[in-house]
């Protein structure tokens, strides 16, 4: 701090020592930059290498680079019932999230924006669900959804003697109810960023519209929510980015069971590299994650970028 | 003729927001719901949610399942209740936040402000940095934990957390100084004020609104986390996610629902609150992770 004081002086008069603390200055940016962009070059892209190079080898419970099996550990999962398992559940899990989560959030955004009293009450609710953690989501709808104690008992004891919802318990049905818990996780806030985009439409186009006699029904159909393409690809990015990374709500919900049935790639990779001793297999389920959300976020952030120095 | 029907219109629209606020306030009840299951079973004893209704108020309102979630619940191999872990989870959140919020708004000052060759690739390494699954990064980290002798503690967690933060910290605090005009930093510049007095007198007096996005954002997600805490901790730096996990899915005994409940609305009180006093901060934040450029 001293230093940076002493410096106003020297700049106004000592013309002759300018250099070595103008050269300081122009370093200085760098160095305090420096060190965020070595941690992240290292804990990230390094590590990266790291995973990569190790799902190269039959590492078992640590690091091992002495046995290389080339792409052995990818042929091996591509087989493993689990892997394929994981994938499924992945893929049903991913698209009706993404589907319900964009058709409630629009909805209920469209709703919204109909000069709503009470809005200010109303959006909050939706979207607190997003301050919790999974956890304790999971914790909510795993005894909400649990035969013994939950809907089904609650509908027993309201007299309707015949209800049945037993899908958390049961192997086929149970990855549903993992999506019924993320889809009230996460459609307020979906709701929330189509709110905003219906907020940036120009009213002119709109007015311009009606005067031409078109329906609400027609407006919104024809103009408005065409107009919201970009909202659909962010939340679509941002959705399935977090489809491919989900864990800690399996977990809290039913850690994978009943059997292997609730699996998805995260427990796939958390399983087997430390609960079974497969690390170069889970180093290999890693990378393929990483693939996917990778094949999804980098054109995504290309075009935002490339978007955004245009305008 | 033109009266009646718009008197019919009239109607249609009365009827139309009839049916609109029917719905609005039927999804309002739907996402409290589980918060409402929560609350309610937290204060009745155990016997009367497995006799009786989920849904229904307390017949006998007790607080005891609150007590014991904190302090006497089993967890794990002792009866220490949530309260440590809450702890830790503070221990770790506080240090980290703070990390990852200084850091990210020095990163954002030097990126606009100071531009220099190739400072796009270096933010753009830092934005995709945000985005990569962390299953990635867990067997080497464990393994750098375990040589730097940082394994299982929360000091391992703060910086775990502080350097994974990076990314978006310095993606919040760059997109905002990006609008902060150029010219009065190089106006200062020109009068003599060196790097860090800008920064301090001219960029933060000026900052307070992103810095508050970037602290609820850092603390929310840290907070919620469960992959690092799971991972990284041992016996005593387990943060309370992982706790409340443990309370839940523990095999033995008889389960205490209520406790479990109790405990949940612990373990995601401070989040809430944040979201309760700081709402619009917290919108504006999952707006910027999400809409980026």
């Amino acid at each position: 701090m001293a230093q940076t004081q002493a410096e106003i002086v020297p700049v106004l008069t000592q013309r002759t020592s300018r250099a070595p603390k103008e050269a300081l200055q122009e370093w200085l940016p760098k160095l305090v930059l420096a060190p965020s962009f070595a941690l992240i070059l290292l804990f990230v892209y390094g590590f990266i290498v790291f995973t990569a190079a190790l799902s190269l080898t039959g590492s078992k419970l640590l690091p091992d680079f002495s046995t290389w099996v080339g792409l052995g550990n990818y042929v091996r999962l591509f087989n493993h019932p689990n892997w394929i398992t994981a994938l499924k559940n992945l893929a049903i899990f991913a698209s009706l999230y993404i589907i319900v989560c964009s058709v409630l959030g629009l909805g209920l955004a469209i709703l919204l924006d109909q000069k709503i009293r009470g809005e200010g009450f109303l959006r909050p609710i939706y979207l607190y669900p997003m301050a919790l953690s999974f956890i304790v989501t999971g914790v909510a709808w795993k005894w909400f959804l649990d035969p013994g104690i939950g809907l089904e008992h609650v509908m027993h004891s309201w007299g309707w003697e015949s209800f049945s919802f037993r899908w958390i318990k049961d192997g086929k049905f149970a990855i549903y109810t993992i999506v019924i818990a993320a889809v009230w996780q996460s459609s307020g806030f979906v709701m929330a960023m189509f709110l905003a985009g219906l907020r940036g439409v120009d009213n002119e186009v709109i007015k311009a519209a009606q005067i031409d006699g078109a329906s609400t029904m027609t407006i919104y159909r024809r103009i408005i929510i065409p107009l919201m393409r970009p909202v659909f690809l962010s939340a679509f990015v941002v959705l399935a980015h977090l489809a491919i990374k989900s864990y800690d709500l399996v977990v809290a919900m039913t850690d994978g069971g009943p059997g292997t049935a609730t699996w998805t790639p995260a427990l796939f990779m958390q399983k087997f590299t430390f609960g079974r001793n497969e690390m170069g297999m889970g180093a290999a389920s890693a990378m393929v994650m990483m693939m996917m959300i990778f094949s999804i976020i980098v054109p995504y952030l290309y075009s935002e970028l490339r978007g955004g120095r245009r305008s | 003729m033109s009266a009646v029907s718009q008197d019919n219109a009239a109607r249609s629209g009365t009827l139309a927001r009839a049916v609109i606020y029917t719905v609005l306030i039927l999804f309002a009840v739907y996402y409290l719901l589980p918060l409402y299951v929560m609350l309610v079973n937290s204060l009745k004893p155990l016997n009367e949610i497995r006799e009786g209704n989920m849904m229904a108020l307390p017949r006998e309102w007790t607080i005891a399942p609150w007590l014991s979630a904190w302090s006497t619940a089993q967890i794990g191999v002792s009866p220490t209740g949530l309260r440590p872990y809450f702890l830790n989870s503070v221990l770790m959140v506080v240090p980290a936040v703070a990390l990852s919020t200084i850091l990210g708004a020095l990163n954002g000052y030097v990126l606009t402000k100071w531009r220099f060759r190739g400072d796009n690739i270096v933010f753009g390494m830092m934005l995709l940095a945000c985005f990569i699954p962390f299953q990635i990064v867990l067997i080497p980290s464990a393994r750098i934990l375990g040589l730097t002798g940082l394994a299982g503690t929360i000091t391992g967690l703060v910086l775990i957390h502080a350097i994974y933060g990076l990314g978006f910290t310095t993606l919040f605090f760059r997109n905002y100084y990006e609008a902060f005009p150029t010219e009065l930093v190089r106006a200062a510049q020109i009068d003599g004020a060196s790097f860090f007095q800008i920064f301090r007198r001219i960029l933060l007096p000026s900052s307070g609104p992103i810095i508050v996005v970037t602290v609820i954002w850092q603390f929310t997600n840290i907070w919620n986390d469960f992959l690092f805490g799971s991972s990284f901790s041992s016996f005593d730096s387990i943060p309370i996610t992982v706790a409340l996990n443990n309370l839940v899915n523990s095999s033995t005994g008889v389960k205490e629902y209520n406790v479990h409940f109790a405990g949940a609305i612990l373990a995601a009180l401070p989040t809430l609150v944040v979201y309760i006093v700081s709402g619009r901060y917290f919108v504006r934040g999952l707006m910027a992770g999400a809409v980026k450029g």
